[in-house]
């Protein structure tokens, strides 16, 4: 007993330290989503392709869908771009688009020259449906289920890894009807 | 006063005022039309109260990110729609989480958060207290012992060990021994 108090400032020393050294390597930058399994919010929002006739949940894709928000201002938007070209050649997942706060010919002129990977580009130039799935800034990118249920976010740029390693295991998962 | 104890006053005075209110100071500028002054104030006091989710170390009212200035524009329409603080609180908890709020909640994942820090200052005060009562103790005892009288049992300082007159000569007898031997090879240098 009495060793064991002789030992308590090293074994608090350790125990705090631990959690000190996990801190250092937690990324702060990312909030957990508060939209996972929630069903993606409803919208009316005018789009890239149909001009003035307003697009909504009816006229997204019947099963899992991406869900990518992007704006051609946003420099990681560019980045990411040719893995969703790659995904959207390989007809792995529809990919929509939501032009977030961008102004509309500047995102055309940003998909004619970089390549368009969306089927469809819902626009959101006030923001506003943004705040509804909790954005708060391009690029981040929404696994939604055929149900329509949001199952997996993913904040900031994608590059090859986090695509092999969290987005085509979210996508199978989904697909498979399993929880993630 | 010498030079690094004025340098030292200056930087203490320079850190106060670095720790001003945030929002305060670097307030961004929104035209809003209020109907009253109490809506004013609620706005103004909404927008100090959450947390921009972009720039995360900056309350609404002052940060110039594109997604602060979207959801003070939410708030005012919130408050003109005549929702209470509540119903905006509910609003902003169900897009961006727990994170919005600069004044956490208090549920079982924040218990931690909250009473961490009372945790630790109970346990400061506890070993404060112990280190104090002990010394207080020894020297009881030290006298105590001095006068004859029995010794507190809890006690284990080398000081308060009460030894017999036989063994207190043969103590003396080994110390002088090693005295002896100390100065007849003294290597130590002294």
């Amino acid at each position: 007993m009495n060793n064991l108090k002789l030992f308590l400032p090293v074994i608090i020393f350790m125990v705090l330290a631990v959690f000190m050294w996990r801190g250092l390597y937690m990324d702060s930058r990312t909030l957990p989503s508060v939209l996972i399994d929630r069903p993606l919010p409803e919208f009316q929002l005018r789009s890239l392709e149909l001009g003035d006739q307003l697009v909504s949940a009816a006229d997204l894709p019947d099963g899992p869908f991406i869900l990518n928000i992007w704006g051609s201002y946003c420099l990681p938007c560019l980045q990411e771009n040719p893995i969703f070209m790659a995904a959207k050649e390989q007809n792995v997942i529809p990919i929509i688009g939501l032009n977030y706060k961008d102004r509309d010919e500047a995102a055309r002129d940003w998909l004619e020259l970089n390549g368009n990977p969306f089927e469809l580009n819902i626009i959101d130039d006030t923001g506003r449906y943004g705040i509804d799935l909790g954005v708060y800034g391009a690029p981040e990118t929404f696994l939604v289920d055929a149900d329509r249920v949001i199952r997996f976010k993913h904040i900031g740029v994608i590059n090859y890894r986090i695509w092999e390693d969290e987005i085509m295991p979210a996508i199978a998962a989904v697909r498979a009807g399993g929880n993630l | 006063m010498n030079l690094s104890m004025r340098l030292f006053v200056v930087t203490l005075i320079f850190m106060f005022l670095t720790v001003v209110k945030p929002g305060k100071a670097h307030a961004q500028i929104d035209v809003f039309d209020f109907e009253t002054p109490e809506q004013e104030q609620r706005y103004r006091q909404l927008s100090n109260d959450f947390r921009c989710p972009m720039c995360q170390n900056a309350n609404l009212s002052s940060s110039p990110g594109g997604v602060a200035s979207d959801l003070r524009r939410e708030i005012y329409r919130m408050i003109m729609e005549g929702q209470t603080d509540a119903q905006i609180e509910e609003f902003m908890l169900a897009r961006y989480g727990d994170f919005i709020l600069y004044r956490p909640r208090l549920t079982a994942k924040t218990l931690l958060l909250w009473f961490g820090p009372l945790v630790f200052l109970l346990a400061g005060v506890w070993v404060a207290r112990n280190i104090i009562r002990n010394s207080g103790v020894k020297k009881s005892n030290h006298n105590r012992a001095e006068a004859g009288a029995p010794i507190n049992q809890d006690t284990y300082a080398v000081a308060d060990i009460v030894i017999s007159d036989e063994e207190r000569k043969r103590l003396n007898r080994l110390l002088a021994e090693h005295d002896d031997s100390a100065h007849n090879q003294d290597n130590t240098g002294r």
